[in-house]
């Protein structure tokens, strides 16, 4: 075993890493779900899950059970190798594009070897991203076609109809970081936005000083939105036309799958736009001395955090809850000492500020979900040939004359 | 064996499996399914070479694409399962024996080419078309056919446009 390790370093490493983000991506997954349902819930001013498990916490276990025991059936003459095929391809793809999200700038040392925080720092990242993403149509066109029955179809070449046109914007959109940057790697895009102007204004590429990518960031998000097939683009399944879709004729842990796949996406265009327009793991604020204080800014939400639910947990209903949610909120505190020391302090800043952002990108996808409707399918194409994509291709001509502008 | 040329064999194997079983497949989705597993192989073959961008453009571009419009086609007209014929005459007498004839070319010229396969000098990490490279390239050095290029497809899209019209 030893020997191996020595012999093939890289690999055993990466191995690890493989493992340890699948488990975090899987928990965040299961509880995005719950997450979901709360914010939603709480914006048409209802409760949400409540009863499995104190706040609703168990609920994401639940439902995973309860789709791990479900019948599987697959509808009379399915073509039941594509039927098979098609979730599986839809959630490895989705998971796939997680390898190459950088989460922060310092190494880490497993097995005595220094590794950055993230799977693989690729030359090409961007481009593995956009390559894994045009990909990830087969998922919802094969199974619409693989089904048998005609609403599952309806909704897949709706979706892969609509996937097409707004991953040409998606692409052209970010055209405009990529000049500004003047690479495909995302741990160099990151770095090219450190710095802030006049102080207080992070260099970010949203406020970037030749031409601020406000243009490039709303392109990139509207089409972000509809490539993960979310409300008010959810054309593919829109249940008042189509059932549910391409996933109609899906049951139990299939069914799972490509609701696991969407989530894992939204994650994805989350990490991506944090990169692409927003900074990454750099610090809202300046790097000098004067904002040193900042960096205790984990500590205190964290600390807040453990005791709110410290305080919220001793006046719960239920037993369970009032031993689970203390419980929860003292790892919480304790994370929030542990944070203060210097060592620790100084790695957590970036992945801190990062999960912070994404954070932020989830919340405003339910946000989106719980307030707008959705687009007719003839608007949606409107709005992707005819307003999008001639924004995103002057955003690129746009940025390309500021570059050679400010830069002599 | 070292692991490039074990990860080339493997890459190889499944382009020519993809090849072999879009033939054979008798259903168009399948035949296409195997024409993007050929593109993902070969795109796979370019990364070991060492050209990043072109591995991922071909699956851009390939694998995304211009597949996905294939598949999108086959499901739109919901194309059934094709028939086979016996085979004709003609294809029997002169295509097998001209087939055969070419493979054998092509099996010769590979075995006498000059220029070896330097798997290790692969596996360095020799970087053989970096972006920079291509774009110097595309929009320095070839910039005139290039952009005649893309003229041309601009044409053939209008073209499509007119011809896809209903006529009033």
């Amino acid at each position: 075993m030893s020997n191996l390790i020595a012999q093939h370093p890289i690999l055993i490493v990466s191995l690890v890493k493989i493992a340890v983000l699948m488990f975090i991506a899987l928990t965040t997954l299961a509880y995005l779900t719950w997450f979901e349902r709360k914010v939603v819930a709480h914006i048409q001013s209802r409760w949400g899950p409540y009863r499995t498990g104190p706040h609703g916490l168990l609920q994401p276990l639940a439902d995973g059970l309860k789709f791990l025991f479900k019948e599987d059936p697959a509808p009379a003459g399915a073509d039941r190798f594509v039927y098979f095929l098609a979730p599986f391809l839809a959630l490895s793809l989705a998971l796939t594009s997680l390898a190459v999200i950088p989460f922060g700038p310092k190494e880490i040392v497993i097995l005595g070897h220094k590794t950055p925080l993230a799977i693989a720092d690729l030359n090409i990242g961007l481009l593995v991203l956009f390559a894994i993403t045009s990909l990830g149509v087969y998922g919802v066109a094969l199974a619409g076609w693989s089904s048998n029955s005609k609403y599952p179809l309806l909704g897949g070449l709706r979706s892969s109809a609509q996937m097409v046109s707004y991953e040409l914007t998606l692409t052209m959109s970010v055209v405009g970081v990529l000049l500004l940057a003047g690479s495909f790697n995302l741990r160099e895009i990151i770095e090219s936005q450190a710095g802030a102007h006049w102080w207080i204004f992070p260099r970010w590429n949203i406020f970037a000083g030749s031409f601020p990518q406000v243009i490039g960031f709303f392109c990139f998000f509207t089409a972000a939105i509809a490539e993960t097939n979310r409300l008010p683009f959810d054309l593919a399944e829109a249940e008042s036309e189509l059932v549910a879709g391409f996933h109609t004729e899906y049951a139990s842990f299939k069914f799972a799958m490509f609701f696991m796949a969407e989530y894992a996406s939204m994650i994805t265009v989350s990490c991506l736009a944090t990169i692409l327009f927003f900074g990454g793991w750099l610090s809202p604020f300046g790097q000098s001395n004067a904002w040193g204080w900042t960096h205790f800014l984990p500590t205190v939400l964290f600390g807040l955090a453990g005791l709110y639910l410290i305080w919220d947990g001793i006046r719960y209903e239920t037993v369970f809850g009032k031993v689970v949610l203390p419980f929860l909120g003292i790892v919480l505190f304790a994370l929030a000492v542990l944070f203060t020391f210097p060592g620790v302090n100084d790695f957590v800043q970036g992945p801190f500020w990062f999960l912070l952002k994404v954070l932020t990108f989830l919340f405003i996808y339910v946000w989106l979900r719980g307030t707008l409707p959705r687009f007719r399918y003839d608007q949606l194409m409107a709005v992707g040939w005819k307003l999008l994509l001639p924004l995103s291709i002057a955003n690129v001509v746009l940025t390309s004359l500021a570059i050679v502008r400010f830069s002599r | 064996m070292t692991g490039p040329v074990i990860v080339f064999f493997a890459l190889a194997a499944l382009a020519l499996g993809g090849a072999v079983s879009l033939i054979l497949r008798r259903h168009p989705i399948h035949s296409a399914l195997s024409l993007i597993v050929v593109m993902v192989a070969l795109a796979g073959l370019y990364l070991l070479l060492g050209a990043e961008f072109v591995a991922a453009v071909q699956v851009i571009v390939y694998g995304g694409a211009i597949m996905v419009l294939f598949v999108f086609v086959i499901m739109l007209l919901n194309a059934g399962i094709e028939e086979r014929t016996n085979l004709s005459r003609m294809a029997g007498l002169v295509g097998l024996p001209l087939g055969f004839f070419l493979t054998m070319q092509l099996v010769y010229w590979v075995a006498h080419s000059e220029s070896q396969m330097n798997a290790a000098g692969i596996a360095a990490g020799g970087s053989a078309a970096s972006t920079r490279d291509l774009a110097v390239l595309l929009f320095r050095d070839f910039v005139f056919p290039f952009e005649l290029t893309s003229f041309l497809i601009l044409i053939a899209i209008i073209a499509a446009l007119v011809l896809a019209q209903k006529e009033s």
